[in-house]
């Protein structure tokens, strides 16, 4: 009967939507909101595949993004634009429900993500060629900025852990520079630079929390990570969780942990360990460890769910066939899950009832109830990696 | 193509790979050696791997780097997921420019 309705409905209006030009050819859409829609990334085909978390389905596809082998995905705040930072420097901007590329640019030699201002009117790519981070117009994608990372004189350094903060500013961190810098970019004609240095051994990646306070960046050359609390009055770097690993040889890190997938449950963070099967739990008050929970492997994403009672693991290669869930009140794992081979990315619902999940070598992303832990759906997708729902839009740090 | 050609005897190396762990391998060095390196072997956390990245470079050098890591680098040891000869392939392939995945099997 609803389903009846609807199409009545949609047989009135799309005469008068395509006669203003927003229907794409002969797809027959009907006036909707974007707030349950997402995309996943097909990693080999620089395809975009559309999906909607309600019906649980793909919606459509838009191909001709480049190299997708690590790409990353912001929204505009309306929710109707994503932008794609491809692997090649290719950043992209797709409406979600026209189902086609706006704009796009090829911005750098070698990208790997972005984020977007608070306000909505800035994109800025962290790129590893040439090392910097230039920010662009969300609108029109025009370069409005470019702010090179060149920690030593005419020495460029890759740029990882990008996040927004609130206003128009931006921080992230120098893989080579071991430096963490914050950038004002209220004016994007004179760009204001805040310099962190000698910050620890190789920050690979980083995260900012929910409430925009604390910036947390990930160090490879050492046991421990940088944090930078952003509402000091004088903001300076300090050490936290230093030397966890003291007294043990790292095991061989054979994908880079992201930060950047978060988890702050309640008054916790839990944070990968490099180099070792653990997922370490963090006090926010304190900043100080609180206790370590063996996993399946190398973790790669630690990811609360929404309401923080679950933290979701996913693992790198050889490992990365499973994904585990711990439970925050007990911090121990309730169930080992293996949805498919080649895991590389989960994204919740935004009120975390479903988590999706892709599986690259097995081309499929499954669709998990959080309470029940039971499969809901899958979904065929070549090679799929990275997946994000337009709930990021509403969030600092994504 | 012309790599072959210019190396015969790379093909023919002891203890090679065959059939079906090629496609594995291919599929190793694009998707996970991927993660840093680019899919396309063009280069992220990790340098460019393509045949002209990799021109002058020695054989045996990048097979132990391969086979080993590099200490002080992210680059880890693959010795855990392959052998000395198949790390010494993957280093001949790459010299050559890496062939493309053709099918997407499973690795074990």
């Amino acid at each position: 009967m609803k389903r009846r309705h609807l199409l009545a409905s949609a047989a009135v209006t799309l005469p008068s939507l395509a006669a203003l030009g927003l229907l794409p050819g002969c797809a027959a859409s009907m006036l909707r909101g974007t707030g349950d829609l997402g995309v996943v990334i097909g990693r080999a085909n620089g395809t975009l595949y559309l999906v909607d978390t309600t019906a649980q389905a793909l919606i459509g596809e838009v191909s001709g993004l480049g190299d997708l082998s690590h790409a990353s995905v912001v929204f505009s705040r309306d929710g109707l634009f994503a932008y794609v930072f491809g692997r090649d420097g290719g950043l992209t901007q797709v409406n979600l429900l026209e189902r086609r590329i706006t704009r796009r640019v090829m911005q750098a030699g070698n990208s790997i993500g972005g984020a977007i201002s608070a306000d909505g009117s800035l994109v800025a790519a962290q790129n590893y060629t040439p090392g910097g981070v230039k920010i662009f117009d969300a609108h029109t994608l025009a370069l409005v900025a470019d702010v090179p990372a060149e920690y030593a004189p005419g020495k460029l350094s890759k740029v990882v852990g990008l996040v927004d903060l609130p206003g128009r500013r931006f921080a992230y961190s120098l893989f080579e520079g071991n430096a963490i810098w914050v950038i004002d970019c209220t004016d994007p004609a004179r760009v204001g630079i805040q310099k962190f240095e000698g910050v620890g051994q190789q920050p690979y990646d980083a995260l900012v929390t929910p409430d925009g306070r604390h910036y947390i960046a990930g160090l490879f050359g050492e046991d421990g990570l940088a944090m930078i609390d952003l509402w000091a009055a004088e903001p300076k770097v300090q050490r936290i969780l230093s030397g966890y690993g003291k007294g043990q040889e790292a095991l061989p890190v054979y994908k880079m942990p992201h930060l950047r997938g978060w988890a702050v449950a309640g008054r916790r963070a839990y944070l990968p360990a490099i180099g070792r099967h653990e997922v370490l739990v963090v006090d926010t008050d304190t900043w100080k460890e609180v206790g370590r929970i063996p996993v399946a492997g190398q973790p790669v994403f630690v990811m609360a769910r929404p309401d923080g009672r679950q933290v979701w693991v996913n693992f790198s290669v050889p490992d990365y066939h499973r994904v585990q869930v711990i439970d925050t009140q007990t911090q121990t794992i309730v169930k080992t899950l293996e949805p498919g081979k080649a895991v590389l990315h989960m994204e919740f619902t935004p009120r975390g009832e479903s988590v999706w999940i892709s599986s690259r070598d097995d081309n499929r992303v499954s669709i998990i109830d959080t309470q029940t832990l039971a499969t809901r759906a899958r979904l065929d997708v070549p090679s799929p990696s990275g997946i994000f729902f337009t709930s990021r839009a509403a969030r600092l740090g994504f | 193509m012309l790599g072959l050609a210019a190396h015969p005897t790379f093909a023919e190396s002891p203890g090679a790979p065959q059939g079906s762990r090629v496609q594995a391998l291919v599929h190793m060095v694009r998707q996970d050696c991927g993660s840093c390196h680019g899919m396309r072997l063009t280069g992220g956390l990790g340098p460019a791997l393509t045949r002209e990245a990799l021109a002058g470079f020695p054989l045996e050098s990048l097979a132990a780097t391969i086979y080993h890591g590099r200490p002080g680098t992210p680059m880890p040891p693959w010795s855990a997921m392959l052998n000395e000869a198949e790390a010494r392939w993957i280093a001949q392939q790459l010299l050559q420019g890496f062939p493309e995945e053709t099918t997407t099997p499973h690795i074990q």
